[in-house]
């Protein structure tokens, strides 16, 4: 009988793609929405994560993500250096600058100064060139979204001059990093050149990266250097999250792309609801025609969730696929670098079309069930 | 199942219906569509129960077949009272004893007509390929074996309805119910269908109920059930004069 259901939904070509674009249209609205969601609030931690050797943060208390940061005296780095467990532990200066090009135009950029000695600040991967050009005077690293922004016209970036805060800097190399959330330009320098680039106040000392000594913790570390510096500190984790939340509790992105998220389940209800409800009415004398034969009820409901599960199952492969190929297929835009499909994603989808298949079935079967096998005489 | 006997019944009684009254609600009234029906369905005869519409004989066929609750009395169907039956083993006696044949065929239009002709055999758990083969042995007896493979659209009036025959008789229901086989067909088709019938549903162990009002084939039956305002006016061989 299964059989039977799958060739009656499938036999109906018109309905049957109907239910499935409703379905994969529901599951892309959906999958994808929802994915650059969480991409894009991650951006917040994008700081973070280009940061990559830094167990614990150490900032001003006032301080919340590495955009929004409150300069510290350049003594909290001995402070920070002095508590045990402490590795070691590294300026960061994160600051606003603008740049002229080549061209003349004039672009924001972000200026972070990187440890003098180690590098440690930098991004994990160079796109282009190698760390150690940092060494050489004036030299900044130029992050791929830059590239983009400040060389559109496809010219090879290394060994351009710019032009920052009336100093002079060449880009020396690329540097792989996860773009900030707002697309920023950034440019990477050692900590003493930064300091030149970014004239400002008194104390400019931004961050101070810590790593921690072997046998301890990031969160036992951070809890003794506040207790003993004033300071606060985050671990890696704390800090990337707390970068997320700023986005998350200060932009109305939440509740843009939950509009988009919550229309695409009322899409679904919608297209599938009357889809299945038609086609349940046109092969009601089918249906009833089966149930005075001697096919029970149960049975009906088991064909109704085959043919159910089918379209489920095709069109929200179809979605997830689509969004997949949405995201392979704009990643070399900049604005979608990096970005991926958690796990957790596609089973909030796929839980959202098994309940969009329940309250379309359940609807739609009620009036399967209602029908008298007399019917089929009248 | 009860099997014990209806006061009344003909030992050779396939149907042995007693007291059967039906009411229907509309709105605030109730209507009463059969009053106290006394009948019996004799195996080895072709049956024909004939009315004017709203006479009450498609209500009377489906409580006698099983798919209608009366509102009163008792129906037995080769001895087993059905209406004493749980739903879910009503279903199943429908299932291995009864053949029907509705008005408007309705087969299932995306499967091809062996597929359909095998439908109370897929339903009883047949695998497929059996079911599919057993089914073109019944379209072959038909004359329409070579259409076994074509979808109902594909076919003509006469053969779906053939193939509506098949799936009726396939899995070799004791009790056949037809309604208004011939409504649709022309007098010399209709004949031939009534005539297709008897040859393959009518069998001493068998019993063929059919619901009409088509005068062209009354001369065809064994006998006539005349109904009129939900009461028999007549029970025979041939049909009354007045009618």
């Amino acid at each position: 009988m299964l059989w039977i259901a799958i060739r009656m939904l499938t036999g109906d070509s018109q309905k049957f793609y109907g239910l499935l674009f409703g379905i994969a249209f529901s599951t892309l609205l959906i999958t994808q929405q929802m994915t650059i969601f969480v991409n894009l609030v991650e951006r917040g931690a994008s700081g973070v994560y280009n940061a990559p050797e830094a167990e614990v943060w150490v900032m001003d208390p006032v301080s919340r993500t590495t955009d929004v940061s409150y300069a510290m005296p350049s003594t909290a780095l001995d402070k920070v250096r002095s508590v045990p467990g402490v590795e070691w532990a590294v300026p960061h200066l994160r600051a606003q600058a603008n740049v002229r090009t080549a061209d003349g135009d004039l672009e924001g950029v972000a200026v972070i100064g990187v440890d003098d000695a180690t590098l440690i600040g930098l991004p994990k991967r160079m796109a282009t060139g190698d760390k150690n050009v940092l060494f050489a005077p004036d030299t900044v690293v130029i992050d791929d979204v830059g590239v983009t922004r400040l060389f559109s016209n496809g010219a090879s970036p290394l060994g351009e001059r710019l032009e920052l805060n009336d100093q002079r800097a060449v880009i020396r190399g690329i540097a792989d990093a996860i773009p900030s959330f707002t697309s920023t330009v950034v440019l990477y320098t050692r900590y003493s050149n930064a300091l030149n680039f970014v004239p400002g106040t008194r104390n400019r000392l931004s961050f101070v990266l810590v790593g921690i000594s072997p046998g301890q913790t990031a969160e036992g570390v951070a809890a003794r250097i506040e207790k003993e510096t004033g300071l606060k500190a985050e671990t890696r984790k704390e800090f990337a999250r707390a970068g997320v939340d700023f986005i998350i509790q200060n932009t109305g992105i939440p509740t843009n792309f939950g509009i988009t998220v919550f229309l695409g389940f009322v899409v679904g209800v919608a297209i599938v609801g009357l889809t299945f409800s038609l086609f349940l009415r046109d092969n009601i004398k089918q249906f009833g025609a089966l149930k005075a034969i001697g096919v029970t009820n149960s049975r009906i409901v088991q064909m109704v969730g085959v043919q159910a599960g089918l379209v489920g199952m095709i069109g929200y492969s179809l979605g997830v696929v689509g969004t997949v190929a949405f995201i392979k297929g704009f990643g070399s835009n900049p604005f979608f670098k990096g970005f991926y499909i958690p796990w957790q994603i596609p089973l909030i989808s796929l839980a959202a079309v098994v309940v969009i298949l329940a309250i379309t079935g359940f609807i739609a079967i009620r009036s399967v069930l209602r029908t008298e096998p007399a019917a089929v005489f009248r | 199942m009860d099997t014990t006997s209806i006061g009344g019944c003909a030992p050779e009684a396939a149907i042995c219906a007693r007291g059967i009254t039906r009411d229907f609600e509309a709105g605030q009234t109730t209507i009463r569509v059969l009053h106290g029906i006394d009948t019996d369905i004799r195996s080895g005869e072709l049956t024909y129960v004939v009315g004017e519409s709203g006479s009450g004989k498609t209500t009377l066929i489906s409580i006698m077949c099983g798919i209608l609750y009366p509102t009163e009395g008792e129906v037995k169907v080769f001895g087993t009272d059905i209406y004493k039956l749980t739903d879910t083993e009503l279903v199943n006696f429908r299932l291995k004893n009864i053949g029907f044949i509705f008005q408007q065929y309705n087969l299932i239009p995306s499967i091809d007509a062996a597929a359909n002709a095998a439908v109370p055999l897929i339903a009883q758990g047949v695998p497929l390929a059996e079911a599919r083969e057993r089914a073109k042995v019944l379209l072959d007896k038909l004359n329409i074996g070579n259409q076994a493979d074509k979808l109902p659209r594909q076919l003509s009036g006469g053969q779906q309805q053939r193939v509506a025959i098949a799936r009726a008789l396939v899995h070799e229901p004791r009790l056949v119910v037809c309604d208004e086989p011939t409504a649709a067909l022309d007098a010399r088709s209709g004949r031939r269908v009534m005539d297709l019938l008897r040859e393959v549903a009518v069998a001493p162990d068998r019993a063929c109920i059919i619901v009409t009002h088509d005068n062209r084939i009354f001369d065809l039956a064994d006998r006539i059930i005349v109904l009129e305002d939900g009461r028999i006016t007549h029970d025979g061989t041939e049909m009354p004069d007045d009618h």
